[in-house]
């Protein structure tokens, strides 16, 4: 490996377009074409900012900012991007399945890449990326905030998390992806195995972004700790802020592992070191060991934002106060806390004793009781509420049905006993996708219709919103409930190609159901397109357009770049539908100061810059480059260090003038019943509503 | 108190049962521990439809009533339903909704425990002894049985004998692998320089599909091979027909067998007209084979990627 030259080991036959002109074939066409969706819309991109002269306002505005809520609608719509590429590469690997017995239109390796990069990508850039985006929209709204604890260091956070995320992209232009799927197990991508590129691109898109994530969870943790409002104590907090606790803490301790397991093998590939190699004592078990000691909890700093996402939505649509907020909260922190002493039910099969396996296979189950009290709660929270059945509503409501039968399939896992038999089968690949799409990508689309109108002070199309929800049902349901038979029949995960034709028409049933996901994808496009047009009509710039219940309700839509011209003095767990309730809210405050904000900083961006290239650099062996980006990155950062200009201050006077003529918006509001809630006269002023029915 | 009502839900955790049993033998391929043929499969068979029904206990009343809540409790004009908008705790009902999931659970843990022991792919509890030793090798992308005490080895053709108890020692001689015949047992990983141990019966004369469910490459799909229960005599006939047609395995064989090759290939580079169509037969010449593959990778020098089968490079110079 040391003997390459100025482009290292780079050359002309990395770009799919060479294997296109050597073997044309579907195979080679279908690569091209992803190539080509990549190039075609970096072009697209590049050409619309410069024909609407759009990138003066893009770096003022977007990429240099340190706004909290600005760098989360920059996470969403980077997973929302990403989202749309995993969600192709799931329809192709379904239509490769349905093509029936027999070899079909793809190449095994092709494949491989395809559930490798899949399995990358939603994990760590959709599934990451879009929680921590409505994290870090929320989060300081909720707690009375103006900013999070540390906002350059969120910015660092985003722009690792982009940079990684690109080398993803850039995989389907030059070279390829691991074949390894997103566990990239060795000692199949050790070096001796897979001398390529693609376990590279994963180990440093794994790295970075967990390093990106890392630091995510300590901001969020602080934030929390620190920076809640006078009178905010623990047991006020809104459920959604303490799953962001929970999650903040998971992150903390599970991506370390990841991130030291993925360096690992980085040094066996690079170093010739022997952690994972057959040879020299190097054992595969470790690695294993130290994945999974990341990805148990990993799954659940993912669902338990979610799970506070369905209980402020169910809230607010059930009009009640949530039912039994200690259990909710003592039941998020035993399973964040439970999390960690499960990973090992992901090798049931790797040898131990009956002893290790039965006592890993009842810790497992012991996380169904907590969970289970938590789907009673949200029943609980439904019954006798004054049920509306908007789109976040509907949302929550699949997520409830359907994810229970998650629950159902994951108990049914966590028996040793049955895990023998389905372990690494479809069946598990049904039980993963039913506990992260119902529960996980549910919740954060419930998410997206609710708190759109606070972050763009317009509401999104209902019906569009509801056509999204039909087919993200209907489809889930289509294409893995036939995996859940298929696994249980013993078709192997990561089969690009199957003899038993007892399978196939289970492989139709789920290629119909990945094409109805696909249409889910679409009408949230479409849902987008026909809001933004039909603006004018959904415009609720009062703030609150659900008769909301916690903090971030009782400010305009969108928020000023402060959030909070007076800083709230929380005395209720529901503090704003308390205000409202005594007539108390939108009061006028007596004497304004001045607020000290965060001014804008490049370094993030230029961290993600300098990051993407060293990735490239070091997958590609170009060793001058990755070690002048080394130089540059340290650099840069200590240049920022001596910067000491990093605030700015909006005088008082001018928050004095922005908030007396929201104050003056909301008398001059007519407040509308929960009746009218998606008419046009919904400007975002709520009227107090039912009386109380026993 | 509508919510939880145990007794409104038994009826409907026996349908489910019963319809999940039904199916369980109707329209399921065969093949697979659906349709056990040995008592391994067939108890984790009973295990998963066991767990089922009392999963299904907790599960069936939020299937039912969030239907019927969201149905009642729906906003709507001159609605007569109660509303309480501040009622947010019942101790009874939080007495309930913990306690019926923990029951479940402590239930679910009382079989869990008991199955787990008595299934431990370890131990030997079923079958008759003394136990037939099989040396199971996994390579890219082909498994290779060795029979050590009958002096034979196969390729794509896994003979026992019914009734008896197989006992499986495995390893790879590549990257990991999983080996598994579903109508029989579940699977076990397959590591190199380490051993893992498989116990299985078959209980009648059959026929069934063992497979790797280890994502490992090109070939990985093919790695497949039909396991042949038969009678004694019949076994006994089987092993006697391998060993007559059967090619000895040395080294240049083995290294052959080893290289990156999937089934097709292997059997046209290795296959002699005495043998089946999709199987490779062989003499065994060295007994230590299995034990000087584990040694590979314990020998205290780096292994040269040359020399480690399953890679590019392996078996090259050979066909040069």
């Amino acid at each position: 490996m040391t003997d390459t030259g100025f482009f290292g080991r780079l050359n002309w036959d990395a770009f799919p377009i060479a294997g296109l002109i050597q073997t044309p074939n579907t195979n080679e066409i279908v690569a091209n074409a992803a190539a080509g969706i990549v190039v075609v819309g970096v072009i697209a991109v590049v050409g619309l900012l410069t024909l609407f002269r759009l990138w003066g306002p893009l770096w003022r505005d977007w990429l240099t900012s340190a706004d909290h809520k600005k760098i989360g609608i920059m996470y969403i719509v980077f997973a929302i991007v990403m989202l749309a590429r995993g969600v192709l590469e799931g329809v192709v690997m379904r239509a490769q399945q349905a093509a029936g017995p027999g070899p079909g239109f793809l190449e095994a390796e092709h494949f491989a890449e395809l559930f490798s990069t899949h399995g990358t990508i939603m994990v760590f850039f959709v599934a990451v990326p879009f929680v921590f985006g409505v994290a870090n929209y929320l989060v300081p709204l909720m707690i009375g905030a103006r900013d999070v604890a540390f906002p350059v260091m969120n910015q660092i956070s985003l722009g690792l998390t982009v940079s990684a995320g690109m080398m993803l992209m850039v995989s389907l232009v030059v070279g390829n992806f691991s074949t390894g799927g997103w566990t990239a197990y060795p000692p199949y991508t050790g070096a001796a195995f897979n001398p390529g590129v693609g376990p590279d691109y994963w180990i440093w898109a794994i790295v970075v972004s967990g390093i990106g994530t890392t630091l995510t969870g300590i901001n969020f943790a602080v934030t929390i700790y620190k920076l809640r409002a006078p009178g905010m104590k623990f047991m006020r907090l809104p459920m959604y802020c303490w799953t962001i606790i929970s999650s903040s803490i998971l992150i903390i301790f599970a991506m370390p592992p990841l991130g030291v397991a993925a360096l690992m093998l980085a040094a066996d590939r690079y170093l010739d070191f022997h952690f994972f190699t057959n040879d020299l004592g190097g054992n595969m078990m470790n690695y294993a060991n130290l994945f999974w000691l990341f990805g148990h909890p990993e799954v659940y700093l993912l669902v338990l934002p979610a799970y506070g996402i369905y209980s402020e939505v169910f809230a607010t649509f059930s009009a009640k106060r949530l039912y039994g907020y200690n259990s909710l909260v003592i039941a998020t922190m035993c399973i964040a806390v439970l999390s960690f002493t499960v990973w090992l039910h992901h090798f049931f099969t790797m040898g131990q004793s009956a002893l290790i396996n039965a006592v890993f296979g009842i810790a497992t189950m012991l996380i169904a009781v907590p969970t289970g009290v938590k789907v009673y709660d949200w029943m609980a929270t439904l019954y006798r509420g004054r049920i509306r059945f908007s789109v976040p509503m509907l949302y929550g409501l699949a997520f409830l049905m359907l994810f229970v039968i998650g629950g159902l399939s994951g108990v049914i896992l966590a028996n040793p006993t049955v895990d023998y038999q389905v372990h690494n089968t479809l069946f598990l690949v049904a039980h993963f996708h039913n506990a992260l799409l119902p529960g996980v990508l549910f919740g954060l689309l419930a998410a997206y219709n609710y708190w759109f109108p606070k972050a763009f002070g317009f509401r999104l199309n209902e019906f569009w919103g509801r056509v999204s929800v039909v087919c993200w049902t209907v489809g889930f349901l289509l294409t893995f409930m036939p995996l859940y038979f298929v696994g249980l029949m013993g078709m192997p995960r990561r089969s690009f190609s199957y003899s038993d034709a007892s399978f196939h028409p289970y492989m139709l049933v789920a290629i119909v159901g990945a094409l109805i996901i696909t249409c889910g994808l679409l009408s949230i496009l479409v849902q987008l397109w026909v809001s933004i047009r039909d603006r004018e009509n959904t415009r609720a710039p009062v703030g609150d357009p659900w008769d909301g219940r916690t903090l971030e309700w009782s400010i305009p839509s969108p928020p000023p770049s402060y959030n909070f011209a007076i800083i709230p003095q929380v005395t209720d767990r529901d503090n704003f539908a308390a205000a409202k309730e005594r007539g108390e809210a939108y009061p006028s405050p007596d004497a304004y100061e001045d607020i000290t904000m965060p001014r804008n900083t490049a370094i993030g961006f230029t961290l993600c810059v300098f990051s993407g290239v060293w990735m490239f650099a070091l997958v590609w062996w170009i060793w001058w480059l990755a070690a002048l980006m080394t130089v540059l990155m340290l650099a840069s950062f200590i240049v920022w260090t001596f910067k000491t200009d990093f605030e700015e201050v909006i005088p008082a006077e001018e928050v004095r003038k922005q908030h007396e003529a929201w104050l003056d918006l909301v008398r001059n509001s007519k407040p509308v019943d929960r009746d009218h809630e998606t008419a046009p006269e919904n400007r975002g002023l709520a009227r107090p509503d039912l009386e109380a029915v026993t | 108190m509508a919510l939880l009502r145990p007794s409104s839900a038994a009826p409907a955790v026996l349908v489910v049962a019963a319809s999940v049993v039904a199916s369980a033998q109707m329209a399921w391929a065969a093949d697979s521990f659906m349709d056990p043929q040995g008592p391994i499969a067939a108890v984790q068979k009973t295990h998963l439809l066991r767990a089922t029904v009392l999963i299904m206990v907790a599960v069936l009343p939020v299937l039912v009533l969030v239907p019927l809540i969201a149905l009642r409790y729906r906003r709507r004009n001159g609605g007569t339903a109660a509303y309480r908008p501040k009622w947010d705790f019942s101790a009874k009902l939080e007495f309930v909704m913990w306690g019926v999931p923990m029951v479940i659970v402590a239930l679910l843990s009382f079989y869990l425990w008991k199955a787990t022991h008595r299934l431990d792919p370890y131990s030997a509890a079923f079958g008759e002894t003394p136990a037939l030793n099989v040396q199971v090798v996994g390579l890219d992308w082909k498994w290779l049985f060795i029979y050590p005490d009958l002096g034979i080895a196969t390729v794509g053709e896994f003979g026992i004998p019914v009734k008896q108890q197989v006992a499986m020692t495995l390893t790879t001689d590549t990257v990991m692998q999983s080996f598994m015949i579903p109508a029989l047992a579940g699977q076990i990983y397959a590591m190199p320089g380490m051993t893992t141990k498989l116990h299985l019966v078959a209980d009648a004369p059959k026929t069934m599909q063992g497979e790797n469910t280890q994502y490992n490459g090109r070939g990985f799909t093919k790695q497949k091979f039909l396991t042949q229960a038969m009678q004694t005599e019949d076994f006994n006939a089987w092993v006697e027909s391998v060993r007559t047609n059967g090619i000895p395995l040395n080294e240049d064989t083995y290294r052959t067998l080893a290289m990156r090759t999937d089934r097709d290939e292997v059997q046209a580079a290795l296959g002699t007209a005495l043998m089946p169509l999709n199987a490779l037969y062989f003499t065994l010449e060295d007994g230590d084979l299995f034990q000087s593959i584990l040694h590979r990778y314990h020998g205290g020098q780096p292994l040269p990627v040359d020399q480690q089968p399953g890679t590019v490079e392996f078996g090259q110079e050979a066909t040069q």
